[in-house]
């Protein structure tokens, strides 16, 4: 399934496939954000020159085979134990640049507690934190960021606040800690954002190898198939629904990764 | 190296240390933390890895994080911690990557207490985690035992890529005795080639529990299982004591092997003639010499801090060749020896009728 292009040697690349992605195709469904992701990830990679020094934990739900896509070293997770794994990857290896790549339960549900803990010993990791608002993998239920009033396949009648409680303000509260370095809100629902989304996580990523500290950059997502609509209504709802209840937005940020030169 | 009077707990700790230890995970809970405290000192004055876990759940997956770039990592735990770590430990063994796990079992269920027990055993033995698998258990009895066996389970998690547990109690973590450290070790200067260290001149390692498919989950559980089948081949290990003459025998590990002993010279002084078999290994399982002695002796008697969790084991491997009795003590009490005594007293007259 891979492409080859064979290039004319008096002509510039002013394109090319990122170094750190596979080429191949995704499993994910049309009109799916992770796919966006990846590619701003790998980019980032290549253009900071560390895919040969990158560790990715993987994580579990629907990008839980996203090893498959990149062109990097992986390991797999247990559900929301992604920042615990990556701790004992980057003490053990501080030279090396280690992410993780989790969605809304696994950061925000079953491993509220690592994350929490991981930014607050300012672990040098950078998370990439994907909120789609649903559990898309296991078939649309709902998540510990669904919206009040929202329809998923465990809240039939709509997220009752007083039966199942508020969306968790995630990034507001990793901000708080002392170890957390850069905290951003970010969305990947139309150009202008995925520009200002892989600029983020190339400052993440940066301060990382700057060591210093923890860095996650959540990204508001969709999931056009549980939510039943278009990939496009799912992209106008986003912007709509979520945003109000989850503000974009640097939620932290050091004076020295503020002066962190993102190109 | 001359002996010391040292504490299991730290003897342990300062065991893997001599043995290369790399980095050290984990969580508080007595009584074992004593490893713990001793390693929060000496593994930073060594310039290697020390954390203290905000949970054995986080501890177990920091641990596994360490172990797939291919260091020597250890943690170690007891009861209730152990428990949160089993959903890691599954995962480690389904990615085959070596772990080393010391649980200093004490009384239970649920909070219990921290008096030493054994009530452990079907959990370390009889699986790891969810899914299909053994993780290899050394039952050590003494605090030499114990430290020699740290880095024999080193080197058998690394041989087969694999979870070892030390299977330990309370009493053996709290005591002092006297005992030989190892001498220092290097470290390991090279990773294995699967380690996840960046793909730095070589195509990207990915380390995974993950099969989506039947097919291909069921090939992956079969190389498993053949790899358990070598251990069970290569790596059966226990002590006989006095067996060539015995004609009653006991089954007991760690700290009851240890009281066991005593029985056995006891019972010998009033003239039964009794031999011990104590298990080493728990898994692998020493079935096949049992098996042998069961055709040798009138009667085994079998004894656990625990309602009789070997005891099954026991039985499956004599096979009703003769009779098994069993005498358990709960909650953190051991057996003693005059107990152990008339219970085989009793055994040599059912067996004698």
């Amino acid at each position: 399934m891979s492409v080859t292009v064979n290039i004319p040697a008096d002509m510039e690349v002013v394109y090319e496939y990122p170094r750190s992605m596979n080429k191949v195709y995704t499993h994910y469904c049309p009109g799916c954000p992770h796919g966006i992701l990846h590619r701003l990830i790998a980019e980032v990679i290549d253009e900071l020159g560390i895919q040969d020094r990158c560790i990715g934990v993987a994580p579990v739900g629907c990008s839980v085979l996203i090893y498959k896509y990149f062109n990097v070293d992986f390991v797999e997770a247990a559900h929301g134990r992604a920042p615990a794994m990556a701790t004992g990857i980057k003490r053990t290896n501080p030279d090396k640049i280690v992410f993780t790549y989790q969605g809304d339960g696994d950061m925000a549900a079953i491993g509220t507690a690592e994350a929490i803990h991981a930014a607050n010993r300012g672990e040098r990791l950078t998370t990439v934190f994907v909120n789609n608002a649903i559990y898309g993998m296991t078939g649309g239920q709902m998540a510990p960021t669904t919206l009040p009033g929202m329809v998923t396949t465990s809240t039939p009648m709509g997220r009752d606040v007083r039966l199942a409680g508020y969306p968790v303000p995630m990034s507001e509260i990793l901000a708080q800690t002392k170890g957390a370095v850069y905290i951003t809100r970010q969305m990947a629902l139309d150009l202008p954002s995925i520009v200002k989304t892989k600029k983020a996580i190339k400052r993440a990523f940066m301060a990382q190898m700057a060591d210093l500290g923890y860095s996650s950059v959540e990204v508001l997502s969709t999931c056009n198939t549980n939510w039943n609509m278009s990939p496009w209504d799912s992209m106008v709802w986003a912007k709509e629904h979520m945003v109000p209840t989850f503000p974009l937005g640097d939620f932290k940020m050091t004076d020295e990764v503020r002066a962190l030169k993102v190109r | 190296m001359a002996k010391e009077l040292l504490k299991g707990n730290v003897a342990f700790a300062e065991a893997a240390v001599r043995n290369g230890l790399q980095a050290y995970f984990g969580y508080p809970i007595t009584p074992q933390s004593e490893a713990l405290e001793h390693l929060s000192k000496r593994m930073l004055e060594l310039d290697r890895v020390f954390l203290q876990a905000e949970s054995e759940v986080a501890a177990i997956n920091m641990v596994y994080g360490a172990a797939c770039t291919g260091v020597r990592v250890m943690t170690s735990t007891s009861g209730p911690g152990f428990s949160l770590m089993t959903e890691g430990l599954s995962y480690i063994a389904g990615s085959e990557v070596p772990v080393v796990v010391v649980n200093m079992m004490r009384g239970g269920p649920g909070l219990g207490n921290i008096q030493p027990a054994q009530a452990d055993y079907a959990l370390m033995v009889h699986t790891v985690g969810h899914g299909d698998f053994h993780a290899i258990v050394l039952a050590p009895a003494n605090i030499q035992e114990l430290i020699d066996m740290v880095g024999l389970a080193f080197d058998l998690a690394e041989k087969y890529r694999t979870v070892v547990y030390i299977a330990g109690d309370g009493s053996l973590g709290q005591m002092m005795e006297s005992a030989e450290l190892p001498p220092m070790k290097p470290l390991p200067t090279e990773r294995p080639a699967w380690a996840t260290i960046g793909a730095k001149d070589r195509e990207p390692n990915a380390i995974t529990s993950l099969f989506l498919g039947a097919e291909p989950l069921e090939a992956w559980n079969l190389h498993l299982q053949k790899k358990l089948a070598q251990i069970k081949e290569n790596e059966v290990r226990w002590q006989e004591y006095q067996t060539e003459d015995a004609d009653l025998l006991m089954v007991a590990y760690g700290t009851v092997g240890r009281i066991c002993t005593s029985v056995m010279r006891e019972a010998r002084k009033q003239g039964l003639r009794v031999g011990l078999l104590r298990p080493q290994t728990l898994w692998p399982f020493p079935a096949a010499r049992l098996n042998e002695l069961a055709g040798q002796v009138r009667g085994i008697l079998v004894s656990e801090m625990s309602a009789g969790q070997m005891l099954a084991d026991v039985e499956r491997a004599v096979a009703g060749k003769c009779p098994v009795a069993f005498h358990g003590r709960l909650g953190g009490v051991f057996p003693m020896v005059d107990e152990l005594l008339a219970e085989l007293k009793k055994l040599d007259q059912e067996v004698s009728k």
